[in-house]
């Protein structure tokens, strides 16, 4: 823009030196706000779980015998976009979410498929308590104690055709409960997949509850997926239907962003998601991060399972 | 405040701030000088309140993660205030827009500086070989790191006395790197998030309207 200038300021208008010097103060606050976490770290509200007590048969501590993430953080803290995509939408939003009455199926390649209120699901199985690190694509991780049975106990009940390979996970679509489902932030249903290897193995659990409680909505009441040796967002939440199948399913966030989530999704601190690196990750509640484990700490159990496979192509 | 755009040729279709009349009229109407400590103050509050809340545990599960966020979203939301003071005094005849401006640029820049300083000292706990890496590797963060750079000059000249040692056309010409500073951090912002570009969109399209507007007021000017 070609304008001529004219000084018309006076000095009053300029800003007053002592408000100027007040700069540092400005700054000096930000580090008061860092000290400040440190403090506030500690004066979170420790509220006790939650909910219906579940009859819990045996306790497995498959975290190498660390603490529990507190029951405020594991359900103030969550990723469920059904629920909204900040983390404290679905504790805010799980109201609108009924998980009882709730009906699963279990079909496709099975010779004996079957549909089943929840509660009476779970009764076929004796429950578990599962401490289980759980590691988020975001580089964030828990250790949660997941109350559940292994998925292999259900799939076998239902006996997979021989044609079975693939185990495809359905979330419930009904915008009036998950509201997030207003906005096509992702493709709804949510969709996720295992290898029917994986699906079997004796780490692959379906959770009906956390801390001895049943399982909050926001943390993918009444039943979800939870496979510890895989980023977090392969444990589909508020599941309807499990479905057998021949060819591999294209899951929801390879479908969202292939070059960033892939089907098998295994922890790996070697394969860096692109836009951040996976080496690390930070524990809730601690400040500094730590080293991120192959397969989150659950490689001498699930290594085998991915012999010859190239995980880099394969991630 | 220092440096209305004032037009050459078209006057503006705008009365000009009342000004003093000539000597041994009554005194003006004295300007209101809680204009900028209400801005300040009002500048400072967020960083007040990520403070608060840091103390008393309001940042929430993972307050690292959420004062990171928080800065940023700050930087972007002063720099669209920051470039919606020249169209505000343009197009809506307000003179006292113009008299923030400055403080609003040095309040992004200072949020901008803390945000930087956040990931590298709080979230990357002083791991420079590691953010240098994120730096070069990470899209996302180069261009924020980029937008950083360029608004660093901008504050550094933000004084009066830079205005005269560069000369008013050199120094304007410098600080319109301010607008590439503003397409970089909003797509910063939209290239780090996963699925939801909801927030960062309406950043983009609030920049999107500062920027047509500057356009509409150039383009009434190239009207002889």
């Amino acid at each position: 823009m070609a304008g001529s200038f004219r000084p018309d300021v006076k000095e009053s208008e300029a800003t007053p030196e002592g408000l100027w010097l007040r700069r540092r103060e400005f700054l000096t606050l930000g580090a008061a706000g860092a000290l400040g976490l440190a403090v506030g770290a500690r004066a979170r509200a420790a509220a006790g779980p939650t909910g219906q007590p579940l009859p819990v048969a045996r306790r497995v501590d498959s975290a190498g015998g660390e603490a529990p993430t507190p029951w405020e953080d594991v359900t103030s803290y969550n990723n469920f976009y059904e629920l909204g995509t900040d983390k404290a939408d679905p504790a805010r939003l799980a109201g609108s979410l009924r998980p009882r009455p709730w009906t699963v199926t279990v079909d496709g390649e099975v010779k004996r498929p079957l549909t089943l209120d929840v509660d009476a699901l779970w009764r076929l199985f004796p429950l578990e308590e599962r401490l289980y690190r759980h590691r988020c694509v975001e580089a964030w991780s828990m250790v949660v104690p997941w109350v559940g049975f292994p998925l292999g106990d259900l799939l076998r009940r239902v006996e997979p055709t021989s044609r079975a390979r693939f185990a495809v996970f359905t979330t419930l679509l009904d915008p009036a409960q998950l509201p997030g489902q207003r906005r096509a932030v992702l493709d709804w249903p949510y969709q996720e997949g295992l290898r029917l290897d994986e699906a079997l193995h004796p780490l692959t659990l379906l959770a009906v509850g956390l801390y001895g409680r049943v399982l909050p909505g926001q943390n993918g009441a009444p039943l979800r997926l939870v496979v510890p040796w895989k980023y977090g967002f392969k444990g589909a939440k508020s599941i309807v239907r499990i479905t057998l199948t021949e060819r591999q399913p294209t899951t929801t966030w390879v479908r969202m962003a292939p070059r960033e989530y892939g089907f098998y999704a295994n922890v790996n601190p070697e394969v860096d998601h692109p836009r951040w690196s996976q080496a690390r990750e930070r524990r809730i509640g601690e400040f500094l991060r730590r080293k991120t484990l192959p397969f989150n700490g659950y490689a001498a159990e699930v290594a085998g399972l991915y012999a010859g496979l190239d995980l880099r192509r394969s991630f | 405040m220092a440096l209305a755009a004032v037009p050459s040729k078209a006057a503006p279709a705008v009365p000009a701030a009342p000004r003093a009349g000539p000597p041994g009229s009554p005194a003006p109407a004295p300007r209101r000088r809680w204009l900028q400590p209400l801005a300040l103050a009002a500048c400072a509050a967020p960083l007040l309140k990520l403070a608060a809340d840091g103390a008393t545990g309001g940042l929430g599960a993972n307050p690292i993660e959420a004062g990171l966020s928080r800065l940023g979203f700050w930087t972007l939301t002063l720099l669209c205030l920051t470039l919606a003071a020249t169209p505000l005094h343009q197009l809506a005849g307000l003179a006292w827009p113009l008299r923030l401006r400055r403080l609003l640029g040095l309040a992004t820049f200072a949020y901008a500086t803390l945000h930087f300083l956040w990931y590298l000292g709080v979230d990357q706990g002083l791991e420079l070989g590691l953010v240098a890496t994120d730096v070069v590797k990470r899209p996302f963060i180069t261009v924020g790191f980029a937008a950083l750079l360029l608004l660093a000059p901008l504050a550094l000249t933000s004084t009066d006395g830079w205005v005269r040692r560069l000369g008013f056309r050199a120094w304007k010409r410098l600080h319109r790197l301010t607008y590439a500073a503003a397409l970089l951090g909003v797509v910063h912002f939209a290239w780090r998030v996963k699925a939801d570009r909801l927030v960062p969109s309406v950043f983009a399209a609030v920049l999107a309207a500062l920027l047509l507007a500057r356009l509409a007021t150039w383009a009434r000017r190239q009207r002889p």
